[in-house]
């Protein structure tokens, strides 16, 4: 049965009316028109679909709309300050950090919840945090940097 | 062998197919180009690396040149992005084209000054002489491309200062990717769209039995069931509605049981080949009689999953007689073809537009999804249908890189020099792509109620070859036998993965020569080299050597280094690998280093990205992967079934390039998959001291390689 949900997304409130159990990837992408949110694997393992709720990284996939109600969302349009780049982003367009870019919002989001609680990253704390999402075209290095780069506050 | 004769009449690049130069470029009132590719963005970049070859060649910045979507009403048809050829097929030609359509710019831009050709000044589009200016956009009207481009006379007289090709221009497509902006077919909205899902047996395909609907009518948002013989499918105005109709249906659904799967595949293959073809043969008696032992090893490669992050999509509609289909599609021409077949309509009535995807790496499920959608989209009057595949459909139903069964076997001379080498392989078809055949390729054409045959894979021609890719060493051997045994029956369907045969062949053949080195006690660069006159292909090998301090390596418990080399289809890039490995209880690549030549580097970090990607990828082919085979079907369905490298398992990867501006431009997207795999290995062996011949090098292997000691 469908119900109505309050939804602070990005900062913004908004109504999705739909079953409870509707993975919020599905509510962001189609009733929200968040595309930035992808579809991966539906079980939470590719990180592909990750959105920060309360500032931690989920994957939107297998997180019902019910559990969701009342908290703060986050997804990768929502990252930088209206109108700008966060940082990362601005750190991986420097690095030239994707090649095909299907995994690229589920990995920033890692990074901003990362650089979030941890400002100044090692490569292989950026690596650790990085293991819940999977890349396919080879660009591991560069995202990493990319972190890196924004730990030393080079923000060119 | 006629290639001498026929490259002379050949027309450069794509240009063979489509003549015209209209087909190519067009000027814009807005004071852009439009530039027409039949090649499509899968993440290499090449998009920009087409952008930046036409702006070099026209004379303007790369702001104002507008790269089309493929679409196949409008772009050139060139066939498949694949087989690393965009540079070569479209780049060769747009290089032409622009170049042509600079000179008759010029032309008229000297009529309209009214002053001679050799004084005029070009920057980013705009004409000056003796203090006047004109445009191209002034010079230009509809009917002046409207001609067969002339290449030789183009090409020629025009003053050359490379400012845009050989410059890491940044990627076009990135800023829309990292700001998370609707870039994808996965990401295309229509109005009044609905939403498909397909259900498919958990094994191979046999036919329905029988298909209780009542579950998935019963919810809300599902507007129908589409069956077509064993082809199930469901629309719901809802995505996660199509999608709990498809779990429901899956559940309802009785299958036909698929027949049994061979176990020990690469056993099969050497039983099944129906044909043998010789395709090297050399033959020196003398060398043959300076034979002092001989040396034999077998190699293997699993099937492999292309596993892209983003399952594929697709979306179709029909409007009246009409369908228009969005697909991510490596070949949207083909596909066409096959749909218009599959589906009994003339070609005219159907249009093919590329939308990007995630990667796909070869031949995945990206044209099986197309028709999926289109025959959802027959039953959904004019509304539009968007398809995604979930996980377990494109594991589980998209084509496998072929597993491959390899011998290899070599005469030293007394000195430890080959004198004779022989190689065998065993495989599938390596390529069952659509338009190739006189039935459609695709998945769901198999299962309707009047059902198309499925088509063998096939493998292309030598010299770039398929299953073959690579089997002819570049070595200098004097006596050489190489022969591909063709299976055609397919356990599971098999189609192009990233560098085809050349994966498993240059790993069975870089790890037989590192074996015949320590056989003969030599160094295994040193080895290489000695074998080897090419010189291209030494400086490959002596610039990774060099970066990587191969001589400078001190051995060291569990670890080791390696060495690969290949060039690419032995036409294409040259590349040289060398790794260093650590072992414990699984191998650990710590360090990848990489030498490259593409000839003229277009753009040097795209061709990093492209290497570096590969090597990765590679590394991860070669340490983790393995399509697993259930009974009956594929069993590997979900990322926990079929690990991929993860980030604290990538190796720091260091590339050389070595740029060659006086030579043709070759692709780089799939020169490092063969060198990185052997390297890995020979790494291992220098590790161990055992020798691992069988893919992906896991725990269990190295164990099982260790007792057999």
């Amino acid at each position: 049965m469908s119900e109505r949900f309050r939804l602070t997304v990005n900062g913004a409130e908004s109504t999705v009316e739909a079953d409870p159990d509707t993975p919020l990837l599905y509510a962001l992408r189609n009733d929200l028109a968040l595309k930035g949110t992808r579809f991966g694997c539906g079980t939470g393992q590719c990180g592909a679909c990750f959105v920060l709720v309360d500032g931690h990284a989920v994957p939107a996939c297998d997180t019902p709309l019910w559990s969701v109600a009342g908290k703060s969302i986050t997804t990768v349009e929502g990252l930088g300050a209206p109108g700008a780049l966060h940082p990362i982003q601005q750190a991986f367009l420097a690095e030239q950090a994707a090649q095909c870019g299907y995994c690229t919002s589920g990995i920033l989001i890692s990074a901003a919840a990362l650089l979030a609680r941890n400002p100044t990253p090692t490569e292989s704390e950026v690596r650790a945090a990085f293991d819940r999402n999977l890349c396919r075209c080879g660009s591991h290095n560069r995202m990493v940097r990319a972190v890196l780069r924004v730990a030393a506050g080079d923000r060119t | 062998m006629n290639t001498v004769t026929d490259s002379r009449l050949r027309r450069a690049g794509s240009l063979e197919k489509s003549p015209r130069l209209s087909q190519w470029l067009r000027l814009e009132c807005d004071g852009t180009v439009s530039v027409f590719s039949g090649k499509v963005e899968i993440g290499q970049g090449i998009l920009t690396a087409l952008a930046q070859i036409a702006a070099e060649e026209l004379g303007v910045t790369l702001e104002r040149v507008r790269m089309v979507a493929a679409d196949t009403s409008l772009s050139p048809d060139e066939g498949v992005t694949s087989g690393s050829l965009s540079i070569q097929d479209s780049g060769a030609a747009l290089r032409r084209a622009c170049a042509h359509a600079r000179a008759l710019l010029l032309e008229r831009a000297a009529e309209r000054l009214g002053v001679p050709l050799g004084v005029l000044e070009v920057e980013d589009g705009t004409v000056r002489a003796v203090g006047r200016s004109t445009s191209y956009w002034e010079c230009s009207d509809e009917r002046l491309f409207d001609r067969n481009v002339e290449e030789d006379a183009s090409l020629s007289g025009l003053p050359r200062g490379r400012r845009v090709v050989g410059v890491s221009s940044p990627r076009r497509d990135l800023p829309d990717k990292i700001a998370g902006r609707p870039r994808f077919v996965q990401d295309l909205v229509l109005p009044r769209m609905l939403h498909g899902r397909v259900i498919r047996p958990p094994h191979g395909f046999a036919g329905l039995d029988a298909l209780d609907d009542a579950k998935a009518n019963a919810i809300p948002g599902v507007v129908a069931i589409v069956r077509d013989g064993g082809f199930v499918g469901v629309l719901a105005e809802r995505e996660d509605a199509a999608i709990a109709a498809q779990r429901a249906l899956r559940s309802a659904a009785s299958w036909r049981a698929a027949p049994p799967l061979p176990q020990d595949i690469h056993s099969w293959l050497k039983e099944n080949a129906v044909d043998h073809r010789v395709i090297s043969e050399k033959s020196d008696a003398e060398a043959k009689s300076r034979e002092a032992r001989t040396l034999a090893a077998s190699y293997s490669k699993p099937y492999l999953s292309h596993a892209s992050i983003g399952p594929s999509c697709a979306l179709a509609q029909f409007e009246g007689d009409k369908l228009t289909v969005w697909s991510h599609s490596q070949g949207i021409f083909n596909l066409r073809h096959d749909l218009a077949m599959t589906l009994g309509m003339p070609e005219e009535a159907v249009i093919v537009r590329h939308a990007e995807g995630a990667g796909c790496y070869g031949h995945n499920g990206a044209d099986d999804v197309a028709l999926d959608a289109a025959l959802l989209a027959r039953a959904a009057g004019n509304r539009p249908v968007r398809v995604q595949w979930m996980r377990d459909d494109e594991f589980g139903w998209a084509p496998c890189g072929p597993a491959m069964a390899l011998e290899l076997r070599a005469a030293l001379d007394s000195r430890g020099n080959v004198v004779a080498w022989q190689h065998d392989l065993w495989s599938n078809g390596h390529s069952s792509r659509p338009g190739r055949s006189d039935q459609p390729a695709l998945l769901a054409a198999w299962h309707l109620a009047k059902p198309h045959d499925r088509p063998p894979a096939i493998n292309m021609p030598l010299p770039a070859g398929a299953a073959d890719r690579n089997a002819i060493p570049l070595y200098d051997f004097p006596n050489q036998r190489v022969v591909n045994h063709y299976v055609r029956e397919m356990p599971l369907r098999t189609s192009a993965l990233r560098s085809l045969g050349a994966y498993a062949n240059v790993f069975a053949i870089e790890s037989f020569m590192s074996e015949l080195a320590l056989a003969a006690g030599a160094d295994p660069v040193a080895y290489r080299l000695l074998h080897l006159s090419d010189p291209r292909a030494r400086t490959v090998i002596e610039a990774v050597s060099r970066r990587a301090d191969w001589s400078a390596w001190r051995p060291r418990e569990g670890h080791g280094h390696g060495i690969g080399f290949a060039r690419y289809k032995n036409l294409g890039a040259y590349c040289a690998a060398v790794a260093e490995v650590e072992v414990g209880h699984e191998v650990r690549v710590n360090r990848l280093t990489l030498a490259v030549d593409v000839g003229l580097v277009i753009n040097p970090d795209g061709v990093r990205n492209q290497i570096e990607g590969g090597a990765i990828q590679s590394t991860s082919w070669t340490l983790k992967e393995q399509v697993r085979l259930g009974e009956r079907g594929i069993a590997s369905l979900g990322w926990e079934d079929y690990p991929i490298l993860k980030f604290s398992e990538v190796p720091a990867v260091e590339i050389e390039l070595i740029d060659r501006p006086e030579l043709p431009a070759v692709g780089a997207g799939e020169a490092a998959q063969g060198p990185t795999a052997a390297a890995i290995a020979n790494a291992v062996e220098n590790a161990l001291g055992v020798r691992v011949r069988d893919l992906p090098l896991s725990p269990e292997r190295i164990i099982t390689a260790i007792e057999r000691q």
